[in-house]
């Protein structure tokens, strides 16, 4: 899976979960050492001449609140890189829990940095927000991963939430970009569906705690409680390792995913039926997974351009998915 | 040190990287005769090094081919699932008390001891059943003979001598035998399990850092070794850069370390990464037991087993990955766990990097050299050429800039020679093997 950053002009190419050499360009190294920089910010304006007062003053706040700016950009798209990682687990195999756990680490300390710096404010608003439909999400994240024409300072968005059946999922790879799906009402996403599929199934044997079955973290929650985001942040985040557990799936209130997999039989649909349903190689992991819904599928009901599919499709899509029609 | 190392390659030559073939694990044995490499499909290849002979006498000590057998085999977990693989995590050789060899190898789930013996005999004259196999007709026996053993073409068999399972929730990532010879454990990302090495169906926990929230699971186990003389302690390292050290007689459960070993976090590098690549990838007691080296993302550091709250010694092995780290963030290689090694008189220790790189450090001398394991620069008896890695803008001939380093080429597992100058260096799906030059 290829993604294709774009940060502070400079473009960085990798290849992540694969054997092929990874070429790295130079990056700012701004995020590898925020603290400095934050102290630095302003010590780096020229310095104050009196008979220049207003034009250097402005220069210099100009240069700190690009700088400051470009900072936050950089750290959104670290959360929304660990986001992304946390929630393409391998579904074949069980995700190195090392790995899980250093990203949600991560994660969670960008969260409280955040909200220390009152911009986590910013991100719930934009979630509550009724006005914002799915494309302007997606535009949000087409910034990150597409061309550099794009100035403005992208829209934050939420990857993941799993609590209850509210499931937005955004996932990028070379050929899909960005895909963003559901609105509040809707509720499907790609892989967590098919994930929740076999987890209805699973059997209940363990004596240890019963676990929600969701990949990726949430945010979901933080959106109704502004003001306890770190509190919520790593209860939701830790939702990640519930997969390592034995779970039994409870579902939300919000049931739009029940009713769309109530009449399913999934004891029926095992692992196996729903690999050769889907068309790809039977051993796939989630990258081949994201790669074989784009070709698989025609532009009709995958987004590769600002156009966005209504749901109706995705919902058509996920379905065909699951049944292997 | 000696710089010099002279190559001797004994490549497994394969024409395309198969993914099975990578080379999951390295290890010597304990007089270093036999060396075992397991890989991502579940086989175990042992090699044994060829007597000396007065006859070829360049030939000293190459090693073969010596046994090939299939370890662990793909399974798949019904309960989850979920496939649990098959690349074997971990060889650990048991001391030899006999004619056979004795290893202990795991993948995820399954530890299993496997006997490694030579048949060299066989038996002839059997008076029931004729030399094919074949049941004689007893009618037809009129003489009683006794069978004898005839010499045959030496033949190496492997076989399974105990299979230690269900054990453990999580993926092993290490296991180490004890001085006692009589017992093992085996370490997963939350627990630590101590086997007798007779008994299958029953372990013991001595380590459990599993929250009873899961939500609220913020550090794993990364790797954990008994000390190599005192039968009752053994450390572990984590995810946060800490590496415990607990005494088994102090209780049954060993959750209160008895020590803790940690460095403060340098204030003036830190960063969204600076959890990451503290994360410990591998620890090893000195074989002395009086020193343990740790292995993070960047360094490698010697800690004196007295001396809990700093290193004594801390050797940078790629620092100028520490401007990249976003960028192997995004790739995952931020997670690639190096192991590290010492040489047989704790006086070098030796360690992976990119590139196919490997580094080794003189703790005596300070000095410190960067090889390279590859096939163009590896003619046998060629002499290793140190490699350099240029950081800033002017490079010179010889050296490669960061930006051309290849990151897929990983030296992950490496492994010394108990005794002798002799390593094994695993790029890939390649085994290298160097010695010391020797006049």
């Amino acid at each position: 899976m290829i993604h294709s950053l774009w940060m502070n002009d400079q473009m960085l190419f990798s290849c992540s979960g694969c054997v092929s050499a990874c070429t790295l360009v130079s990056f700012s190294t701004v995020l590898g050492c925020h603290p400095c920089f934050r102290l630095n910010m302003f010590s780096k304006g020229t310095k104050r001449k009196f008979s220049d007062g207003g034009e250097e003053i402005s220069e210099e706040t100009l240069v700190g609140a690009r700088m400051a700016s470009s900072y936050s950009l950089q750290r959104q798209s670290l959360l929304d890189m660990s986001l992304i990682k946390l929630q393409l687990c391998h579904m074949l195999v069980e995700p190195n829990l090392c790995r899980s756990v250093l990203i949600a680490n991560t994660v969670r300390q960008i969260q409280e940095e955040m909200t220390h710096d009152g911009s986590w404010q910013v991100v719930t608003e934009a979630f509550c927000s009724a006005g914002q439909s799915p494309s302007e999400r997606l535009v949000a994240t087409e910034v990150l991963c597409r061309s550099r024409e794009q100035d403005a300072e992208p829209k934050l968005f939420s990857v993941i939430s799993y609590e209850g059946c509210r499931e937005e999922e955004v996932v990028a790879d070379e050929t899909l970009c960005s895909v963003s799906v559901s609105d509040a009402v809707s509720n499907v996403c790609l892989a967590g569906s098919i994930g929740q599929c076999w987890e209805k199934s699973d059997v209940e044997t363990d004596d240890e705690a019963l676990e929600d079955s969701r990949l990726g973290s949430g945010e979901d929650e933080e959106i109704d409680t502004e003001d306890e985001p770190s509190r919520e942040g790593p209860k939701t985040i830790g939702q990640v390792f519930g997969t390592f557990e034995i779970k039994n799936s409870s579902p939300g209130p919000d049931s739009a995913l029940e009713e769309l997999f109530s009449d399913v039989d999934t004891s029926y649909y095992d692992l196996d039926t729903m690999l050769t349903g889907m068309q790809s190689a039977p051993k796939m992991g989630p990258y081949d997974l994201l790669d074989s819904l784009a070709p698989s599928h025609g532009s009709s009901s995958i987004v590769s351009a600002p156009n966005c599919r209504s749901d109706l499709n995705e919902l058509d899509h996920i379905m065909e998915i699951i049944v292997g029609s | 040190m000696c710089v010099c190392v002279r190559a001797c390659v004994r490549a497994c030559v394969r024409v395309c990287v198969c993914a099975s073939d990578i080379i999951s694990t390295v290890e010597f044995n304990s007089t270093g005769e036999l060396l075992a490499t397991g890989d991502k499909g579940g086989r175990v290849v042992v090699f044994q090094r060829e007597q000396e002979s007065k006859n070829q006498p360049h030939r000293r000590g190459e090693y073969n081919v010596y046994s090939t057998f299939q370890s662990h085999e793909p399974e798949f977990d019904y309960l989850k699932s979920l496939e649990i693989e098959e690349k074997i995590n971990k060889i650990r050789w048991l001391p030899q008390q006999n004619a056979a060899y004795f290893l202990l190898s795991t993948n995820d789930k399954t530890v299993k001891l496997w006997k490694i013996s030579e048949r060299d005999k066989r038996p002839e004259g059997y008076n029931l059943k004729d030399e094919e196999g074949r049941i004689r007709d007893p009618t037809t026996i009129t003489a009683l003979r006794v069978p004898v053993l005839r010499p045959m073409d030496l033949m190496v068999e492997a076989t399974p001598r105990r299979i230690f399972s269900n054990a453990h929730t999580y993926h092993i990532n290490s296991i180490s035998v004890n001085s006692d010879y009589e017992t093992y454990m085996s370490t997963d990302d939350l627990r630590i399990n101590l086997w007798n090495l007779e008994i299958t169906n029953r372990s013991f926990n001595i380590v459990d850092i599993k929250p009873a929230n899961m939500e609220e699971l913020t550090e794993v186990i990364t790797a954990a070794e008994f000390h190599p003389n005192q039968c009752n302690t053994f450390v572990y390292s984590s995810s946060k850069g800490s590496i415990k050290l607990c005494d088994m007689r102090e209780s049954a459960l060993c959750d209160n370390h008895s020590k803790l070993f940690e460095e403060p976090e340098d204030p003036s590098n830190r960063s969204f990464f600076s959890e990451i690549i503290s994360s410990i990838s591998d620890v090893k007691f000195s074989h002395s037991g009086r020193y343990l080296m740790t292995r993070d993302y960047l360094a490698v550091k010697v800690w004196d087993v007295n001396m809990e709250n700093k290193p004594l010694e801390t050797y940078q092995v790629h620092d100028y990955l520490r401007s990249k780290l976003c960028s192997l963030y995004e790739n995952d290689c931020i997670f690639d766990k190096f192991e590290c090694v010492w040489n047989g008189t704790d006086s070098v220790l030796m360690t992976g990097s990119y590139n196919n790189f490997f580094r080794m450090f003189d703790r005596n001398t300070k000095r410190d050299v960067t090889l390279e394991a590859s096939r163009e620069n590896s003619k046998p008896r060629a002499i290793l050429k140190p490699r350099k890695v240029c950081v800033g803008g002017k490079r010179r001939k010889d050296e490669i800039s960061v930006d051309s380093l290849d990151f897929s080429k990983k030296i992950l597992h490496t492994a010394w020679h108990p005794s002798e100058n002799i390593i094994a260096v695993a790029a890939t799906n390649n085994l290298y093997i160097f010695q010391d030059k020797v006049n």
